[in-house]
C-alpha cells in the first residue's frame, strides 16, 4: 500500500490563519546523525540505508527511550539531488546478505523507504503511523508536527537520509549528456544552466538593485565554515578540516558567475533522525524539550522559466508574516536564524524576509547584515550550524543545530541565550519552515 | 551554440510548431488573464486547464544574466564561458525566458536592454527555438 504525504489542509500556506492550532503540543528531543561521506563507496554497510538505520538508533538513544515507544515515522524519500541510478537498477551483489528486501529494488540505496526501514530494524515493532515528507527534510519536519499535534502519533520519528554516487554533479550526465531534450528540461536546460545559476541570476539582479556586490558574501560564507568546522559530526570536520578564508572565497572558481564554487554545498552522504512528540510523553525523554510554535509553507507561481527577484522577495516576505503570525512571536525575539543556504546566495532573501536582525530595513540590508558581527557570539548569530555549507549538503544541518541550539547543546553554541529560533528549506519561493522555541510563553 | 533539440510533446506542439514558423506563442489564462511559460497544463494561479496559446510581440527587457562556466550539458561544454540572461517580456515582465544573447560578449551583457527573438535551428532535429538578440 503506497505510504501517504500530508493532506493539503494540513499547510499553513496563507495569512490570517491565527495562532497554530498545534502550538504547544508538539515537541522535538533526541537527534541522531550518522557519520558522513563525500561519496558512497558501494559497501552495504555505508549505504544510505544503513545510515539511516545508525542515525535512528542514535536518535532513540540520544533520547533515552525504548524503540518500543515509536508509534510513528515520516521519512522523506527522495535522496541525491544529482543524477542518480535509474530506479530499477538491482541490488548491488550481496546487498541481500546484508539487508532485507521491499519490491523497490533501490530502497536504502537511492532512496528512503519506510517498509524497508520496519524490516530491516525489527526493533520498531510498534509503528502505526507512516507518511512520506516529500523532496526536503523540511516537509518531513512539518508534516511530522502536524501529525503529532494531530494526536495521529505520539512518539515520531522523523528521518532523512542523502547518498552521493560516483560521478561529477549532473556534468554530462543523464539527460545532460544527449542531443535532444524532453521533459520539463527542454524550456531551460537547454540553455545549459548549471544548479546554481537560476539564484545566481536572481543574486545579480539584487545586487543591481540595492547596489551590493558578490564581494560582500565572503564574511558569511568563512563565518559558516567556522561554524561547520566546530561540528564533530559535519563533513568538513571529519573530511575536510581546513577553514578558508575571504581570499579563497573571492578567488573561487566560477561555477555560474556571480556564483562560485564556495557558493554551492557540496554534495555528500549522510543520514539525520529526531524524535518528536508530545510535552507530556517528553517528560521521561533524556534530552530537553524544544517546542514547535509554528510551521509554514510557500511554493513557486511558476509563471517563467525561473523565478524573479519580486517573486523570491514576495515569498520570502510572506513565509515571515505566517511564521510570525501563527507562532505568536515577532523577529526581535529570534535568537538565532538557520534558513537554507545552499545556495549561499539565496540565504539573504530568507533572512530578509524574516527581518531577522533588521533595524528598520525591509529589503536589501542583509549584504551589510553580513559585513558586521554574525558570529555565535554576537547579536545577531547567522545560520550558526555553519549550514549546509558548512557541513555539506543534506538540507537539514539548520534544522538539526535549531534543536541543539535551543537544548544549549549545539556544538556551535551562541553565546546569548538560544530561546526562540527559525529554520526552514530550501527556495526563497518554495520553502518550508519553523520556529522552534523553548516554551510556549 | 549547439542547443540540445528539445523534442515537443503533443501538449508543447503548439508552442515548437509556432518556433518553427518564427511566431513567439505562449499560454494565456483568460480568468487570469495572465501569460505564462513554459507550458504546463493549468493556471498554476487559478487552476484553470482552458488555457489558449496567443502570439505575443517577440519584445522583451534584459533582466539579469550569468556567465556559465562549468555547464551540466555536455553539447554546451566547448563553448564555456558564455552568457545565459534571462528576457522579460514586454506584455508580462513576470514571464522569464532564457537566452544565450548570440553575439554578445562575456561579461557584456547590457541589463535592461530591449531585446527581441529570433529563432535558432537547433542541429539534432532542426526544431527551432527562442533566442533574443539586443536591439537597443
Amino acid at each position: 500500500m503506497p505510504i501517504p504525504i500530508a493532506p493539503h489542509s494540513w499547510h499553513r500556506n496563507r495569512e490570517g490563519l491565527g495562532i497554530w492550532e498545534g502550538r504547544g503540543k508538539v515537541v522535538a528531543t533526541g537527534v541522531g546523525t550518522s557519520p558522513t561521506a563525500r561519496r558512497w563507496d558501494e559497501k552495504p554497510e555505508t549505504s544510505l540505508g544503513a545510515l539511516t538505520i545508525l542515525a535512528i538508533r542514535r536518535a532513540i538513544e540520544d533520547a533515552g527511550i525504548s524503540p518500543d515507544e515509536i508509534d510513528g515515522i515520516v521519512l522523506t524519500p527522495e535522496s541525491t539531488t544529482g543524477v542518480s541510478n535509474d530506479p530499477n537498477s538491482p541490488a548491488p551483489e550481496g546487498w541481500s546478505d546484508v539487508f532485507k528486501m521491499v519490491d523497490y529494488p533501490q530502497a536504502g540505496i537511492t532512496r528512503g523507504d519506510i517498509d524497508w526501514l520496519l524490516l530491516n530494524m525489527p526493533e520498531l515493532k510498534n509503528v502505526q503511523f507512516k507518511m512520506n515528507g516529500p523532496v526536503c527534510m523540511s516537509v518531513a519536519f512539518t508534516t511530522a508536527a502536524e501529525a503529532v499535534s494531530r494526536g495521529l502519533t505520539g512518539t515520531c520519528l522523523v528521518v532523512r537520509g542523502w547518498h552521493n554516487l560516483a560521478g561529477r554533479y549532473y556534468v554530462g550526465q543523464g539527460a545532460a549528456a544527449r542531443d535532444t531534450a524532453s521533459g520539463p528540461g527542454k524550456y531551460g536546460g537547454i540553455w545549459g544552466m548549471p544548479a546554481c545559476a537560476t539564484t545566481a541570476m536572481i543574486f545579480e539582479e539584487y545586487c543591481n538593485k540595492y547596489g551590493k556586490n558578490h564581494d560582500m558574501m565572503a564574511p558569511f560564507v568563512v563565518e559558516e565554515r567556522r561554524n561547520g568546522l566546530m561540528n564533530p559530526d559535519g563533513f568538513f570536520t571529519q573530511h575536510r578540516p581546513e577553514m578558508i578564508t575571504v581570499d579563497d572565497y573571492l578567488s573561487g572558481r566560477w561555477i555560474a558567475k556571480p556564483a562560485n564554487i564556495y557558493d554551492n554545498d557540496l554534495p555528500i552522504q549522510a543520514a539525520l533522525a529526531v524524535i518528536f512528540t508530545t510535552p507530556e510523553l517528553a517528560k521521561h525523554h533524556k534530552q530537553k524539550p524544544v517546542y514547535i510554535l509554528n510551521h509554514a509553507q510557500t511554493r513557486p507561481e511558476l509563471q517563467g522559466a525561473i523565478p524573479t527577484l519580486a517573486e523570491w522577495e514576495r515569498s520570502s516576505d510572506k513565509m515571515g508574516r505566517m511564521l510570525y503570525e501563527g507562532a505568536g512571536i515577532g523577529p526581535e525575539d529570534l535568537s538565532f536564524e538557520n534558513m537554507y543556504d545552499g545556495f549561499t546566495l539565496f540565504h539573504q532573501f530568507h533572512v530578509e524576509g524574516l527581518r531577522f536582525a533588521s533595524r528598520g530595513e525591509k529589503r536589501g540590508y542583509a549584504l551589510d547584515l553580513y559585513q558586521t558581527d554574525i558570529s555565535i557570539e554576537g547579536p545577531n548569530p547567522v545560520s550558526p550550524s555553519g549550514g549546509n555549507n558548512g557541513n555539506g549538503r543534506t538540507r537539514w544541518w539548520h534544522h538539526r543545530d535549531s534543536i541543539l541550539q535551543i537544548q544549549g547543546r549545539s556544538p556551535s553554541q551562541i553565546t546569548r541565550p538560544a530561546e526562540y529560533g527559525v529554520s526552514g528549506a530550501h527556495m526563497p519561493n518554495f520553502c518550508d519552515a519553523l520556529i522552534w522555541g523553548a516554551s510556549v510563553e | 551554440m549547439r542547443k540540445q533539440s528539445p523534442v515537443p510533446t503533443e501538449f508543447d506542439q503548439p508552442f515548437y510548431d509556432a518556433c518553427n514558423e518564427e511566431r513567439l506563442v505562449i499560454q494565456h489564462c483568460p480568468a487570469c488573464n495572465r501569460f505564462q511559460f513554459p507550458p504546463r497544463t493549468m493556471c498554476p494561479r487559478c487552476g484553470a486547464s482552458n488555457l489558449t496559446w496567443q502570439q505575443v510581440s517577440g519584445r522583451g527587457r534584459i533582466q539579469s544574466r550569468v556567465v556559465v562556466y562549468d555547464s551540466p550539458v555536455s553539447a554546451l561544454i566547448p563553448d564555456q564561458p558564455f552568457n545565459v540572461a534571462t528576457i522579460a517580456l514586454e506584455e508580462e515582465p513576470d514571464v522569464i525566458m532564457l537566452s544565450h544573447l548570440p553575439g554578445v560578449p562575456v561579461d557584456a551583457v547590457p541589463i535592461g536592454a530591449t531585446v527581441e527573438v529570433i529563432f535558432e535551428t537547433t542541429p539534432a532535429t532542426g526544431q527551432k527555438v527562442p533566442e533574443w538578440r539586443v536591439v537597443g
